[in-house]
């Protein structure tokens, strides 16, 4: 059980180097930002070598993880430094790679709290790429759960030291909520843990071993055991009633972090429900079904009415996001591959439209020094770039035909309805609200004439005390600048992603698609249309 | 919920469907190349404001060549060969599901494609005119070439996934056009308005994809239309149900009418153009295109037609009460595609007559919107025809053409509309029992009062008393009626000739009727029913020469106020008000929605949250010791790390030597 390929190996490290690296170079903030964007492009190649020598027509042959690493760890508890992965996980690894470069570019001008070095902020932007690579990797479920509960040491971090006013309670709160969920599913993870010694003899945390055993343990017990992963990555995800904490945290996380938070994550815990819930718990998974569907279809319109309502820019878009987990929720309890693959497109997706979105709020923000939607108003007058991808962002968080999201919520959609048409179609009307939270704060911000404390303080300042500029001649001064060469090379590569992959998902799905039927297969369910090929 | 198996279709089972060769294998232009106009517009910005319009007007131009090469390759070919299909790429493919990004050329599609691509070629033409002073006119191209990609997508498409591509993207395009003139809160919440009810319909049409999927195991037309007949009574029905609702709100009909009038927000063109002639009569489109559904299912076409009388009548009645000439129009093509929708509810007897209603109305409402929009332009942007009066002198070449169009809706006899409408009015009289007379006689009535308003309009804007000679616009210039350029002028000639001899042409020797067979099938011809067949006409032209006679009655033949009389009847204070939908829907839908989310805002962060923080208050023994806890935190985290590990371990030993 050891050797195998080291390329995850390098991909889990070199950013972890890169954190070591970065963190000791506060006396020259340039230098450490570019050494980190080196780490951080880096990765982004090997990401890509990864893809390349990942085989989807592998899958199909019986080889369930590829570029497998294992290394006796601790050989006393069965437990084993063991990374591998299948098309899910390699999808997840790219959304990272492609982020976090966008993320250290969007950050590189931003103001830092005092007392915080930029280098700081860099070198724990790059520790978080490093573990959620292992979180991703990780076949070894106790390695899994020591990733798992190691990523949120960065992000307290990120959201406590560099974040907004509040920071200290958002920061606090993300941590205990997710703390506590890491506790219920350590349970769950020693019990399993238990179960395999039982089963096999002799116990183990291998994933491989413990899915072989999925189908002989009685339903009760998987029940216990399902329910301690589900609370954890129902937190994680989060599915409601677990997700208050989010909006404080995406609220109070510098923009950059919370880009990673929302886009990456919380994606661990659809992740989880995918890697972990499904293939170790199948008969649980089935007969929990329907509660999660009803969490799930409850967080769609629940969080998509709250989202209309908020006054806050970054929390609009975190109860966007608990309304798009939903999605992703319901698409893979639903158990076809459409469903399943839909969520998984979905999980990538959601991290490319959600990280523009966020994005482009934040230069907005960055304008008008306020996070209050009533602060904003006319802005297309004098950034219509501005207001344009923001539009486009919009867009595809709705789903709109044409855009990457779209894909995959039709994928979700569709693929859910033969088994849960009564749900399926709650989601549906879901897609109303989707329109009318974005296009309302799109107007609220965007449209009508010029107002708003944040954009007339902008021109103030522009024309000297107690004058306000024109509009033209304030734009003329730069007073609300449209965006930058560097803002929209930031903007550039997800708006090309977001494009490309809405008209051309294929090599995406490609990846996906024998994954997902494998899940299937673990799962023991056939599609309800159709015949898994 | 059958599963079904799609090993179980036999390809030998399908109808013969030739890949498109020749001509129809460049068929992927007629998309791209206003798509790509859109998108060298959109990325290009301010660079391309001095040559966008052209690149606009141009891309559409070629577009409409291509079109009509490949339509008049497709009339040299046997009618049953007319029935085509490009496969460009696969788009969407997860497990059975299969969604090929492709095209299907049949009369049908390519009807609609010389209807998009020509008229939309003039309506560029019109706008590089009518746009010319406007600072946004490069957006304003880019848009309107987006518009006309995605409604070719729409009617191209060769499955229900493509369809849902095009039907959402001309939604967009719509969204953008209404909401262009983004200073004005108006615009921006009349767009909004829009896209939120057209979403209400695309649920509808959503779940109708999804029930398909379901129970056929695939999304491609022809797969869906040979098999049909496979599916229970019941669904066929809800399927049909919920494709009309998604049809309602495209197409402005009742209940989702009401934001199509507020579509008038946006520049005239975007009227003539969306709102008129091509993306709101997708919904007649969807029907027609789906008839194998509803040719199974009788119960589903009469709540078709059922819609479509209702909205026709709706829209006439209200057309009578505005004074602002482009909502009487918009009220006007309300009605109009009501009159499209019965056709296509009566089944195959009706199909053929709403795509023929659809062309014809596709010349003569353009026509009269661009009339409309020179009318603005003449009179400083201004609406209201109380303002208006005695126009014909000023701007002779927008009076005739407008007059052409006027008289061609109104069913002047040999003119385009008479024709079309005759025809399906003949039809609704051709239903058996009850169906008769409550569909001939409603279209009838809706025929006179169309005439009404029409007259009224024409009255108003063209004849009596020059009445803005002592006013000033809003903007506080005088009023210096003059007639547009040739550039605006030109296009308003051609859709005049269309509006005058399309319907002759279309309907001499079933010209339209037998092309579109292929697609739709024979038209059924009526017998019997409420009224004979050749009675009719004399019927429908005696209602609407009463019309214009009432017309003349009450307005012609007085003085019109500048000023709104008030107060008036119920029934008028009724339809100035839109039969109340826009105070329905406030008061059944939006009203208590803001409630609700205010509402839950409080329930999440006092309940929700509430529950969470003092489940954490409780847990560390008072709030007090929680907030020692986040003031010290890293020491306590290190602490209940160490703490968490020696839990672990002796977790694992007690497992391991248990």
């Amino acid at each position: 059980m050891t050797g195998g390929s080291v390329l995850l190996l390098i991909l889990l490290v070199l950013p972890l180097i890169g954190a070591l690296v970065v963190a000791p170079m506060t006396g020259n903030p340039r230098g450490a930002k570019l050494v980190a964007m080196g780490f951080a492009l880096a990765s982004l190649v090997l990401t890509i070598i990864t893809w390349l020598a990942y085989s989807p027509a592998a899958v199909e042959s019986g080889s369930r993880f590829q570029l497998e690493l294992s290394v006796p760890w601790i050989p006393a508890f069965g437990t084993s430094f063991a990374l591998g992965i299948d098309g899910i996980a390699l999808v997840m690894l790219a959304l990272i790679a492609v982020l976090i470069p966008i993320v250290m570019g969007f950050s590189w001008n931003q103001e830092i709290p005092e007392g915080r070095t930029e280098s700081g902020f860099f070198a724990l932007l790059l520790t978080t790429q490093g573990l959620l690579v292992g979180v991703f990797a990780a076949t070894d479920v106790f390695l899994f759960y020591v990733f798992f509960e190691a990523m949120l040491i960065p992000m307290y971090f990120l959201i406590g030291r560099f974040g907004g006013p509040r920071r200290q309670y958002a920061a606090v709160k993300f941590f205990l909520y997710s703390l506590l969920g890491g506790l219920i599913m350590l349970a769950s993870v020693i019990g399993l843990y238990v179960v395999s010694g039982t089963a096999l003899g002799e116990a183990t945390f291998s994933w491989t071993e413990l899915q072989s055993i999925a189908a002989t343990v009685p339903e009760s017990t998987q029940i216990w055991l399902f329910l301690g992963f589900f609370v954890a990555f129902a937190i994680k995800a989060p599915l409601v009633p677990f997700h208050t904490w989010l909006p404080d945290a995406g609220a109070e996380a510098p923009i950059g972090a919370g880009v990673l938070l929302v886009g990456v994550l919380d994606k661990v815990g659809t992740f989880g429900f995918l890697r972990y819930c499904l293939p170790l718990f199948p008969l649980a998974s089935q007969r929990l079904a329907p509660l999660v569907l009803v969490l799930a279809v409850v967080g769609i319109l629940y969080a998509a009415l709250l989202a209309v309502a908020q006054s806050d820019l970054k929390r609009f878009v975190s109860y966007t996001s608990i309304a798009h987990f939903g999605f992703i929720a319901l698409g893979i309890f639903a158990f076809s591959s459409q469903s399943l693959a839909g969520a998984t497109l979905y999980m990538v997706n959601h991290g490319i439209t959600t990280g523009m979105l966020f994005i482009v709020i934040g230069f907005l923000i960055v304008r008008g020094g306020s996070r209050l939607i009533g602060d904003y108003g006319g802005v297309h007058k004098l950034a219509p770039l501005l207001a344009g991808t923001f539009l486009l962002a919009g867009l595809a968080s709705l789903a709109l035909p044409g855009t990457n999201s779209f894909v995959s919520e039709f994928l979700v959609l569709v693929g859910s309805y033969p088994r849960e048409p009564v749900y399926t179609i709650l989601a549906t009307v879901g897609i109303i609200f989707a329109a009318l939270y974005v296009l309302w704060v799109y107007q609220q911000t965007m449209q009508g004439p010029v107002r708003g404390a944040a954009v007339l303080g902008a021109l103030e300042r522009a024309g000297g005390p107690g004058t306000m500029i024109a509009p033209e001649a304030a734009a003329k001064k730069g007073a609300f600048p449209d965006l930058s060469g560097r803002e929209l090379a930031v903007l550039t590569p997800l708006i090309v992603l977001i494009i490309a992959l809405g008209f051309f998902p294929g090599p995406v799905l490609d990846v996906i698609n024998p994954s997902v039927v494998a899940t299937m297969n673990e799962v023991g369910l056939a599609d309800p249309v159709g015949g898994i090929r | 919920m059958t599963p079904t198996s799609v090993a179980g279709l036999l390809a030998a089972e399908l109808p013969h469907v030739a890949a498109a060769t020749g001509t129809a294998s460049l068929a992927w232009l007629l998309f791209v190349l206003p798509a790509a106009g859109a998108l060298v517009l959109f990325v290009a910005g301010r660079r391309a404001d001095a040559w966008g319009h052209w690149l606009g007007l141009l891309t559409v131009v070629a577009s409409f060549v291509v079109g009509l090469l490949i339509f008049l390759e497709t009339t040299g070919l046997a009618p049953e060969e007319r029935t085509r299909e490009l496969s460009l790429f696969e788009w969407i493919a997860v497990g059975d599901l299969s969604v090929d990004f492709g095209l299907r050329l049949d009369p049908l599609s390519l009807t609609f494609v010389l209807l998009i691509t020509g008229v939309g070629g003039l309506i560029h033409l019109y706008s590089v005119g009518y746009m010319s002073h406007d600072p946004g006119r490069r957006r304003f191209f880019a848009q309107l070439n987006l518009f006309v990609a995605a409604m070719l997508l729409l009617v191209l498409g060769n499955n229900f996934v493509m369809l849902y591509l095009g039907w959402e993207g001309v939604g967009l395009a719509s969204y953008l056009l209404i909401g262009f003139y983004q200073d004005r809160p108006s615009a921006a919440t009349a767009a909004k308005k829009a896209f939120l009810m057209n979403r209400v319909g695309d649920v509808g049409l959503a779940i109708a994809i999804f029930l398909l999927w379901t129970n056929l195991g695939t999304l491609q037309y022809t797969e869906v239309f040979a098999r049909v007949g496979e599916m229970s009574g019941g669904t066929i029905l809800a399927i049909t149900v919920l494709l009309l609702l998604g049809a309602c709100g495209k197409s402005g009909q009742f209940p989702l009418q009401a934001w199509l009038p507020d579509a008038m927000e946006g520049p005239t063109p975007v009227s003539a153009l969306i709102h008129a002639a091509t993306m709101v009569t997708a919904g007649v489109y969807l029907i027609a295109r789906t008839h194998p559904i509803y040719d199974l299912t009788e119960t589903g076409r009469l709540v078709v037609a059922l819609i479509g009388v209702i909205t026709l009548l709706i829209g006439a009645i209200i057309g009578c009460a505005y004074d602002d000439i482009k909502k009487v129009l918009a009220y006007s093509t309300v009605s109009q595609i009501g009159y499209m929708i019965l056709a296509v509810g009566l089944g195959p007897a009706g199909y053929a007559l709403g795509i023929f209603h659809l062309l014809t109305h596709g010349f003569f409402k353009a026509g009269l919107f661009l009339g409309a929009g020179s009318v603005m332009h003449a009179m400083n942007d201004d609406v209201d025809m109380r303002r208006f009066g005695g126009l014909y002198r000023y701007m002779p070449i927008t009076f005739v053409t407008f007059g052409l169009g006027y008289l061609a809706l109104i069913g002047f006899p040999f003119l385009s509309g008479y024709f079309s409408k005759d025809e399906i009015i003949a039809a609704s009289f051709g239903q058996p029992g009850w169906q008769g007379w409550v569909f001939g006689g409603a279209a009838t009535l809706a025929a006179g009062l169309t005439a009404f308003y029409m007259t009224r309009l024409m009255f108003m804007t063209f004849f009596g008393e020059k009445r803005w000679e002592k006013l000033k616009s809003a903007d506080g210039h005088d009023y210096h009626p003059h007639e547009s350029p040739a550039v605006m002028t030109i296009p308003m000639i051609v859709l005049a000739v269309g509006s005058v001899g399309a319907g002759y042409v279309l309907s001499s020797g079933h010209l339209l009727v037998d092309w579109l067979a292929p697609t739709l099938g024979e038209l059924e011809e009526p017998h019997g029913g409420a009224i004979p067949h050749e009675y009719v006409p004399f019927l429908v032209v005696g209602f609407s020469a009463l019309g214009v006679l009432i017309a003349w009655l009450t307005v012609g033949r007085r003085t019109t106020p500048v000023e709104r009389p008030e107060p008036v009847s119920l029934p008028v204070r009724a339809a100035r008000k839109d039969l109340y939908a826009n105070a329905i829907n406030e008061a059944l839908i939006a009203r208590p929605g803001t409630w609700l989310a205010r509402a839950l805002v409080y329930f999440d962060n006092r309940g929700v949250d509430g529950v969470v923080n003092g489940t954490a208050a409780l847990l560390g023994g008072s709030s007090g010791r929680l907030r020692r806890l986040q003031t010290g935190f890293v020491r306590s985290y290190a602490l209940s790390m160490l703490g968490g590990g020696v839990l672990v371990v002796a977790a694992l030993l007690a497992v391991r030597f248990a």
